[in-house]
């Protein structure tokens, strides 16, 4: 831990990423990160700096550090198999035109 | 308990005149409170804290532009935001003396808008008479609820923080204290417009108000200041105190050099 009142403690605020819904039936979108002392705060600075404009109708804010991500180094192993894997995507349907998010 | 001093000693105004002087209150409180957290722009102490002060500042110039107008047709005179904002001399303003004081350290900022809120949440609860007001308090109200937990939350983690915090805090406390007594002062416009329906009597908002401050301040570990030596009084009559002067002079220097300049 850095000592209180130094110049490392004041920039030591953890970094947060920001999901916010648009709207009742959306998911939850990640907009960005902001840093804040606490979740409590993080969810309020989150409302002033990501929702201003009515971009939303609920926040979900998650410390950056909980979030295990994948890394760029692994791309080609991770997501290049899937590409000629043609028959993994559901295009031997025929979708009915009414159907809009299929 | 002596009157607050008068600028005139003329009578107090009646009907369409009085709701003017109510509104003018309510709304100058809202518009330098406006400029000085203007000021935190670039000045806090992260980015996000910048964005929520100017938030609020935004939402309190909202409710002046809100007002203003109204103000201009009750006293008949049809001054519009414009004039009332920008072209008005101190002694025309109406705003207590614990908004237009000069910005001091975050938790200065943060005891005051602890008050502030605290108090403005009870007066725009009441709701009022005048059609236009009673418009913007419904608004005004949702958008206090917010400024008063975003105190909250910064009086909790300051006084419940580092033991520099909590000096800071308590210190605010104490700077903020004698501009309290203002805020639910009596003054003879605000006893008359209660008469009218137009608002709440400021004295009768003023348990509930305190009753917040205290509650969150012991939450914080901190302790309510003893009572002050001296007192603010006078900002409704127009008597202002040595910084109204400089803040009227930076706010309103653009629109006095340039009149009528547009964009």
């Amino acid at each position: 831990m850095t000592e209180p009142g130094s110049v490392a403690a004041e920039r030591s605020w953890p970094l947060w990423e920001v999901f916010v819904r648009a709207r009742r039936g959306l998911s939850h979108v990640h907009v960005g990160s902001l840093h804040a002392p606490d979740a409590t705060m993080a969810l309020r600075n989150a409302r002033d700096v990501y929702t201003r404009r009515q971009e939303g109708v609920s926040i979900w804010v998650v410390e950056a550090a909980s979030i295990t991500a994948s890394s760029p180094a692994e791309k080609d192993s991770f997501f290049d198999p899937a590409a000629d894997k043609v028959y993994r995507h559901p295009t031997f349907y025929d979708v009915p035109e009414d159907v809009e998010y299929l | 308990m002596p009157s607050p001093g008068r600028a005139v000693d003329d009578a107090v105004p009646q009907g369409d005149a009085l709701a003017a002087a109510y509104l003018l209150g309510l709304a100058d409180d809202a518009m330098v409170y406006a400029q000085r957290l203007g000021e935190w722009l670039t000045n806090a102490p992260q980015i996000e804290e910048d964005m929520a002060l100017a938030n609020i500042s935004l939402d309190l110039i909202g409710q002046a532009r809100g007002l203003y107008p109204r103000v201009g047709e009750l006293d008949g005179t049809g001054r519009g935001e414009d004039d009332y904002a920008m072209l008005r001399d101190e002694r025309g303003w109406c705003n207590v003396h614990l908004v237009e004081q000069e910005r001091g350290d975050f938790a200065f900022e943060v005891a005051r808008l602890l008050w502030f809120s605290a108090s403005r949440i009870e007066l725009l609860a009441a709701g009022s008479a005048d059609r236009v007001l009673d418009g913007v308090m419904a608004k005004a109200y949702k958008e206090a609820r917010y400024h008063l937990d975003h105190a909250v939350q910064w009086t909790l983690r300051l006084g419940d923080g580092t033991e520099e915090s909590h000096r800071r805090m308590q210190t605010a406390l104490v700077a903020v204290a004698p501009y309290v007594d203002e805020l639910f002062d009596d003054d003879p416009v605000s006893a008359a417009a209660y008469a009218e329906g137009i608002g709440p009597l400021p004295s009768e908002t003023r348990e509930v108000a305190e009753r917040t401050v205290q509650r969150i301040v012991a939450e914080a570990t901190l302790t309510m200041p003893g009572a002050s030596p001296w007192r603010s009084r006078g900002g409704r009559a127009g008597i202002h105190s040595r910084p109204m002067g400089s803040l009227l002079a930076e706010m309103q220097h653009l629109a006095r050099s340039h009149p009528g300049a547009t964009w």
